[in-house]
């Protein structure tokens, strides 16, 4: 959603390196965490619905932690912050994650219904 | 204009000037949990929510008739970088909160984007943060927070929120984008507060 006062722009500005990276960025730090890669499951946006692949968000971290935001609309889908002894992790932003299992058949990459 | 200066008074040496943990740059690096809004001045707005109920808007034309500061002050990022002697011109938080008469203790920042920062109304208060809309005597620019963004130069720099929208007043402190994950409540770089239980 964008509001009238501004435009939303996550793309570079003339001569301006992007601001943004793809998720795959985000496969170093939740291999610290998850025991699956989860840059190749599919999340659901809490605020549109939109479901993609992890490694399809954008990730802007150039910040104090790593941002994933929808690609659709631009909300925040997940949020890492890697302190010296701990990792902080809010996935808030993903109403579902739908992580494939090797040697079980697969799962759908439609989501329920499919 | 009023020019206050802070941050070359009685540290001594330029190492003493850095908080621990923090290295000198001669750069101004462009972090961001987002993408840059682009806002258009005619259609931006400063408010304060009191907590009981009343909301104080200022239009930018509004904003920009309140006395100025220029002020020149170390910034200290929680990324570890710091910049010494930056100069920033914009309206202290105290001429806005003057006839405001706080329901709580606490505040959060809003910024136009949905970022979120809180930090106790007294630190919004005594000469120690600011609505600035010029850096180093040019207009601010989008990337760094422009039109405006929150200057409380005291605090890490996270809590500075770019493209500051306004300020909530509030009874109960409530953690903000940052906060909720991972990092300090308060953010004092000389007691090296980034994370939660330093």
């Amino acid at each position: 959603m964008t509001e009238s006062w501004l435009t939303q722009s996550g793309a570079p500005q003339s001569g301006a390196p992007p601001s943004w990276v793809d998720g795959n960025e985000l496969a170093g730090a939740l291999a610290e965490v998850f025991a699956v890669d989860v840059t190749t499951a599919q999340g659901v946006c809490a605020g549109c619905g939109r479901m993609a692949p992890v490694a399809e968000t954008r990730v802007f971290d150039r910040a104090p932690g790593l941002v994933a935001r929808c690609v659709g609309c631009s909300a925040v889908l997940l949020r890492v912050v890697r302190g010296p002894d701990r990792i902080w992790l809010d996935l808030r932003g993903m109403a579902c994650v739908q992580i494939a299992m090797p040697g079980t058949g697969g799962a759908s990459p439609d989501g329920p219904g499919a | 204009m009023t020019v206050v200066t802070r941050g070359f008074k009685g540290r001594g040496t330029r190492d003493a000037q850095l908080p621990p943990g923090q290295y000198l740059t001669p750069d101004f690096p462009v972090l961001s949990a987002g993408p840059t809004p682009r806002i258009d001045p005619t259609g931006w707005e400063f408010f304060i929510a009191t907590g009981s109920g009343e909301r104080r808007t200022w239009s930018w034309s509004q904003l920009r008739a309140l006395p100025t500061e220029t002020v020149m002050v170390d910034i200290h990022c929680v990324t570890k970088w710091s910049k010494l002697g930056t100069t920033w011109d914009g309206v202290s938080l105290d001429t806005l909160l003057a006839d405001v008469e706080p329901a709580g203790d606490f505040a959060l920042v809003h910024s136009y984007g949905g970022y979120t920062t809180n930090l106790p109304v007294a630190d919004l208060t005594g000469g120690r943060a600011w609505v600035a809309f010029r850096y180093a005597g040019a207009e601010l620019d989008p990337e760094h927070g422009g039109p405006a963004r929150l200057l409380v130069p005291h605090l890490y720099f996270w809590k500075s929120a770019k493209w500051v929208r306004g300020v909530e007043l509030l009874r109960q402190d409530q953690p903000g984008f940052w906060e909720s994950v991972g990092y300090h409540n308060y953010g004092d770089p000389w007691r090296e507060q980034r994370y939660w239980g330093d």
